[in-house]
């Protein structure tokens, strides 16, 4: 399938007091059409910064975009004008943010915010923008919308707010739709009717979304594809059956095993060992090294590079390298990974060859 | 709204009954008496006036006759200033204090809020730094000593100005920015901590990555909710400028309210300062009513809560 976005070897960095923050250090995915990639990753590892980076909206200062290509139809966007940038913004990739109780303006009513990117971007005038954003409202569940068009964001809920949150992101059919952990601030069965949304939301306009999230759950439910973020890189990417039945990368044994499943409750958890380097200074080699109990000599002097396990399945370790021992995941692990047959799709193996 | 509004306008009357009714009992309670200064005058001629103003009366008697009055709309008489009415003094005077606190307030903090925005936006630069200084120095330094420099440097060294009075613009230049200073310094301040705050929420980044343009970033969705509690601060700016005027009147010899009261208290003109009094009183209730309502108008989620009970 075509690629609608390219990403590039991006690095981006906040200089601050203390010194450069390395928060993305050489990121590469592509994003195809109609396809939903996943980003996970311990809280830090860089999503938020490399999608924001994508949509251009890190604050500089302190933040800049050091090096590295965001391909989007084959422009550049990394080297985009902020003028030529608030073209695409909006129109063609969109962000839904975490938090919708503070992502809405608390003193413009709901319809006006939904409008201004139409009348932007579209430039419909004032009436044919309203009688969209009214469509949108209903396209996004919300009762009533002829009303609650002129409401303010506090007459919502929260669920509510995402919905009208969703709506904006919606409103100039983007072709990518960037998901900040747009389900975090919600309550369980809220979370699921807003996936729910988004899916359905995909079918109809075959955008393609990048889902940044805590909760391999929803990984599982709503991505083609996942990308595993540790320390500002990409440590593993592959299709979610590759992620999560066939995964190669001890950090991301570490997130599966530290993920609650329904079946294997008497369990307890296993945690990963240990907290995300500081990237004010990275350390040398691989940064997950010092937390991972299968670390070779040469990860605290080499940075691993991407190793093929099939077309779609890369994974950052040492342990893939011909050389290496061969390394079962742990007991537990591979307990969860049959665990995830059972709830989801019928597994796939496919082989690492390397 | 309008019940809102209506319910305010009955605490205000009772507000202004209350300050009207304590103000006559400690005037009372002073020493002087407004014939003082005619100490000419024998006793028998004293008593005469005395009678003729009502003021051998028993002081609950004089109460019930000045409230009585005062429901009619009636100050009384001034003692000093040849029996002019008290409200004809206050309707005279009333406008030239209104047109100077106002060009005060309104060049201030427009001045104030562009400082403020601008320092904002350039947080930590030297546009910041400049800003901070000018208003610490308004907020640090009183109406007063602005005045006296403009005074003796604009209008006495230089010769630019008049240096006094009241009736030409030209007259008008240096007590408004005297009196600018303060509301101008507070407003820059307030208006740049708010600013920083909003500029740093999540809905700014929102209204950015809709592809909307900085000016609209700012003005539509900042400014906004930045004002809000900078209207909250109008108030006591708007009071605290009836005080200076008192200072600034009397410095540039304008012949506003300010002037007047302190010239009655100079001369115990009881009639006149209580009219100046409950003037002053009646703007301090009704500047926190349109502050109020204000409030309620910039704040949707206000005005639903204040419209609803
Ligand atoms: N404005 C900023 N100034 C300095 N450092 C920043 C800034 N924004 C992000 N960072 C740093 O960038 C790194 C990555 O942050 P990011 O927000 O991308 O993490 P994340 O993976 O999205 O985490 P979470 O799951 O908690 O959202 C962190 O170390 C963070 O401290
Ligand atoms: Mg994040």
């Amino acid at each position: 399938m075509e690629n609608i976005l390219e990403v590039k070897n991006l690095h981006v960095s906040f200089d601050t007091h203390g010194g450069e923050v390395t928060a993305v250090r050489g990121v590469s995915f592509d994003l195809k059409k109609g396809e939903t990639l996943a980003i996970v990753g311990e809280s830090g590892s860089g999503k938020s910064v490399t999608t924001r980076a994508i949509a251009r909206l890190i604050p500089s200062p302190p933040g800049r975009i050091k090096e590295g290509e965001i391909l989007f139809n084959g422009k550049d966007l990394a080297k985009l004008k902020e003028k030529q940038m608030q073209q695409i913004r909006g129109k063609d990739i969109s962000t839904i943010f975490q938090d919708p109780m503070t992502s809405l303006n608390p003193t413009m009513k709901i319809g006006k915010q939904i409008m201004e990117g139409l009348m932007k971007h579209q430039k419909m005038d004032r009436s044919l923008a309203k009688k969209k954003a009214i469509e949108l409202l209903d396209l996004v569940g919300l009762p009533d919308a002829k009303e609650r068009v002129d409401q303010y964001p506090h007459q919502f809920s929260g669920g509510q707010r995402q919905r009208v949150v969703i709506a904006i992101a919606l409103a100039c059919n983007p072709q990518i739709l960037i998901a900040d952990e747009p389900t975090t601030a919600l309550d369980v069965t809220i979370q699921a009717q807003i996936l729910e949304l988004m899916k359905d939301i995909q079918r109809k306009t075959e955008s393609s979304i990048i889902f940044i999230t805590h909760d391999l759950g929803v990984v599982a439910n709503v991505a083609d594809r996942v990308a595993v973020m540790y320390a500002g890189k990409i440590v593993e990417i592959g299709t979610v059956d590759e992620i999560f039945y066939n995964p190669k990368h001890p950090y991301t044994w570490g997130l599966l095993g530290s993920m609650p499943t329904l079946d294997n409750e008497e369990e307890s958890l296993v945690a990963i060992p240990g907290s995300p380097p500081d990237m004010l200074q990275p350390p040398k080699g691989d940064a997950f090294a010092p937390r991972n109990e299968y670390a070779l000599e040469i990860d605290n002097e080499l940075d691993p590079p991407m190793f093929k396990v099939s077309d779609t399945h890369y994974a950052a370790t040492w342990l893939l390298h011909e050389y290496a021992p061969k390394v079962e995941p742990p007991a537990a692990v591979k307990k969860r990974m049959k665990g995830f047959g059972n709830t989801g799709a019928s597994p796939i193996s496919k082989k690492g060859d390397d | 709204m309008a019940k809102y509004i209506l319910q305010r306008l009955g605490y205000m009357v009772v507000t202004l009954y209350l300050i009207a009714t304590f103000s006559f009992f400690l005037m009372k309670m002073l020493p002087g008496s407004p014939l003082r200064a005619k100490e000419k005058l024998s006793e028998a001629q004293q008593l005469i006036v005395l009678e003729k103003y009502g003021l051998n009366d028993p002081v609950p008697v004089q109460y019930i006759k000045y409230i009585g009055d005062l429901l009619q709309g009636d100050l009384g008489i001034s003692f000093q200033m040849k029996n002019q009415a008290v409200t004809d003094i206050l309707l005279n005077r009333i406008p030239i204090s209104a047109q100077l606190g106002l060009y005060a307030l309104l060049i201030g903090t427009t001045v104030g809020m562009l400082l403020g925005i601008a320092a904002a936006i350039k947080n930590n630069s030297w546009v910041d730094y400049s800003a901070n200084f000018v208003s610490v120095i308004g907020i640090s330094i009183p109406s007063f000593i602005f005045a006296g420099l403009l005074q003796y440097y604009v209008g006495v060294e230089l010769g630019l100005l008049p240096i006094a009075f009241w009736g030409t613009w030209q007259q008008a230049i240096m007590p408004t920015i005297a009196l600018a200073i303060f509301p101008m310094a507070i407003a820059a301040r307030f208006m740049r901590t708010e600013m920083i705050e909003v500029l740093g929420s999540d809905f700014i980044v929102t209204a950015r990555a809709k592809g909307l343009n900085e000016t609209a970033v700012l003005f539509k969705h900042g400014l906004r909710n930045a004002l809000i509690p900078l209207v909250t601060v109008m108030g006591p700016m708007a009071v605290s400028l009836m005080t200076g005027t008192l200072v600034i009147e009397q410095i540039f010899s304008i012949p506003g309210i300010g002037e007047q009261f302190v010239t009655s208290v100079m001369t115990d003109d009881f009639s006149v300062i209580m009219g100046t009094t409950l003037f002053f009183a009646f703007f301090f209730v009704f500047i926190i009513l349109i502050v109020d309502v204000l409030y309620g108008i910039i704040d949707p989620r206000i005005r639903l809560a204040g419209g609803k009970d």
